[in-house]
């Protein structure tokens, strides 16, 4: 309540007093502010630069880990215990269901050789972007050499040479 | 000398923010509201000659758009900007090692200058420097001998007779292809890449490092900085961004988290871990809240083509200085102010860690930043007069004016004003670029591309 009233009068005041104001104006925002997130989050680090979340920030990349508190970090763990965990991860994410496994349903753990039918979808990177709609996509695989899908590479004999 | 510019985009005597009228010129991308994850532009990157507009995007691909030659008879509007090449740049990885995912986003693109019929530029994500190579081919050698048009072998036996293969034209293709993969050298994510001017060498930053690399050398890198405190319980800051100076190619400069500057100059010493400079502007410590290390965190630091000035964005404001003067910048330009009163619930959505870039105009006379609700600033230097303007599909029709936009901070609302409150802050423009000679502008909002140009009569 006496928040909201700081908040009021500075606008209420005016002529001489407003520089005056303005410069307080620059104070009470941010405390204001700052004041509400305390009140909603009591546990919330007294260092905010704290090298904590700064390592968290590292881990994960994502600058908000700097500055929450453990408590309230919600779902930023991403680390995983192995690929297979990651990948059962994205699948549950996506909501896909993994296609059951041929006609025998009732498979013992072990006894299946997994197929790439059978292996949660990794994402997909083969759609062209929408800023390029018409455009078809080039193909090209990592090689460090030039990569012609339509032209096989000339052979030498082949080439013109001019004299 | 400049036969395709107007009078009024001469290079020296272009008019300011406010001088100049922007007019709508193109949209790129899809319509729907749904918007898909990988198609939101993480990059915007004009050429050096500004031909050609670079955008990547977080599948990890990218699109290259060339402006079309103008029509010298009809110089209505300068040539559109039309895709000229697109390729999957960076696939998803995932690090054994770490358990870690490695997002195939890509983080920044940055063009080399043109030395032959090929472009050439480099393309990053988190942990990965790509050098990419364009090339076009609009030839094709046929009437081979020993060979079909399509490719097949024929057999010797049955050629009787000879002929010469000659070039026809064909239609043009464009090829992108890896040249260089800069791959192992960054342990934290990297935030910025950078050419240097001796077009051998650049720089790249993550987190706590960063790493200079020769254009023709991948399995080694020097490191040139490191801020990794032998006892991470130290850590009080990280790199944000780093660029080369544009003319001294022994100079360079990096941003942190807290709000300050560092030039190092790499002839005083292998490792520059000792700054030259440190530009850092003093805090009233009476004005200190708990948001004011995080809103001081600098996003984006670009020198002027000049090199005589640098520009550096943080969450609420673009700061220019002078290169010579260390304790405070020569301007400051408030972005968006009236949220200082809204960083409660900015820090909530995590919007507080919005990284905006920032870029000059040919001239440097002009600076851009975005915002919120699709909203961009720019700020003349030299009439110090400013304008809000709107990438949005409502404008569309090409040569519409645009009008400017006011945001409304408290108190009785204006008509045509807009509140803070109805602000959408999904709508944010994180990146734009400006064409190196000419007026315009590319604007990327979440998932589409915005072409302006200044009107031409």
């Amino acid at each position: 309540m006496s928040q909201k009233q700081e908040e009021e009068n500075p606008a209420e005041e005016t002529g001489e007093e407003k520089q005056d104001t303005q410069e307080k104006e620059g104070i009470l925002p941010e405390r204001a502010e700052e004041a509400k997130l305390k009140a909603k989050y009591p546990s919330l680090g007294q260092k905010p630069g704290g090298s904590d979340f700064l390592m968290k920030r590292l881990q994960k990349g994502n600058y908000k880990s700097l500055h929450w508190s453990v408590l309230l970090c919600v779902d930023e763990m991403q680390k995983y215990f192995d690929s297979g965990d990651y990948n059962m991860a994205k699948a549950k994410m996506k909501n896909k269901q993994l296609p059951s496994a041929g006609p025998d349903k009732n498979l013992v753990t072990g006894d299946h050789i997994p197929t790439p039918q059978d292996l949660p979808q990794r994402k997909s990177s083969l759609v062209t972007s929408k800023l390029a709609p018409r455009f078809k996509r080039f193909s090209c695989l990592s090689l460090l050499s030039s990569w012609d899908y339509r032209h096989a590479t000339p052979r030498p004999a082949n080439f013109l040479i001019f004299l | 000398m400049f036969p395709k510019l107007s009078l009024r985009s001469m290079f020296h005597g272009a008019g300011g923010g406010n001088d100049i009228q922007w007019c709508f010129s193109q949209v790129k991308g899809a319509v729907d509201d749904d918007v898909a994850e990988a198609d939101i532009i993480s990059t915007v990157e004009f050429n050096h000659s500004g031909e050609l507009l670079a955008t990547g995007d977080k599948g990890g691909r990218v699109v290259i758009f060339q402006q079309e030659q103008e029509n010298k008879i009809q110089s209505h509007s300068r040539g559109e900007y039309n895709v000229y090449s697109t390729f999957q740049s960076h696939e998803p990885e995932f690090d054994y090692l770490k358990s870690l995912e490695i997002e195939e986003k890509i983080n920044k693109i940055r063009w080399l200058p043109q030395k032959n019929a090929a472009q050439f530029l480099l393309s990053t994500n988190d942990k990965t420097i790509k050098l990419w190579k364009i090339s076009e081919r609009d030839k094709r050698p046929e009437g081979y001998n020993l060979k079909e048009e399509d490719g097949r072998y024929r057999d010797p036996t049955t050629v009787t007779t000879l002929r010469v293969p000659v070039f026809r034209p064909m239609d043009l293709m464009v090829e992108a292809s890896p040249r260089r993969i800069f791959a192992n050298a960054h342990t934290y994510h990297i935030n910025s890449i950078s050419i240097n001017s001796d077009y051998e060498t650049y720089l790249s930053a993550d987190d706590l490092r960063i790493n200079l690399w020769h254009l023709e050398i991948t399995d080694r890198s020097f490191n040139i900085v490191d801020i990794k405190p032998a006892n991470m319980e130290e850590l009080t800051e990280v790199i944000t961004a780093a660029e080369f100076h544009p003319n001294s190619c022994n100079t360079f400069v990096y941003s942190s988290s807290k709000g300050t500057i560092r030039l190092c100059d790499m002839r005083a010493s292998a490792l520059c871990d000792r700054h030259s400079k440190l530009f850092e502007e003093p805090e009233d410590p009476s004005n200190r809240s708990f948001f004011s290390e995080i809103i001081s965190s600098i996003s984006d630091v670009k020198f002027s083509h000049s090199g005589r000035y640098m520009m550096t964005r943080d969450y609420l404001s673009v700061k220019i200085w002078d290169l010579n003067m260390e304790n405070r910048p020569v301007e400051t330009y408030q972005v968006h102010e009236y949220l200082r009163s809204k960083l409660c619930s900015l820090y909530e959505n995590d919007c507080i860690f919005d990284k905006f870039e920032c870029c000059w105009n040919g001239s440097d006379s002009v600076v851009m930043t975005g915002s919120y609700n699709n909203f961009f600033r720019m700020f003349d230097r030299n009439t110090k007069r400013d304008i809000t303007l709107e990438a949005s599909r409502e404008n569309n029709k090409p040569r519409t004016v645009l009008k400017p936009r006011k945001v409304c901070a408290s108190g009785k609302r204006k008509k045509d004003e807009i509140s803070v409150d109805s602000l959408d802050f999904n709508k944010k423009i994180l990146h734009t670029a400006w064409h190196p000679k000419e007026n315009i502008i590319a604007v990327a909002t979440t998932n589409n591309l915005y072409i302006f140009q200044d009107k031409v009569n």
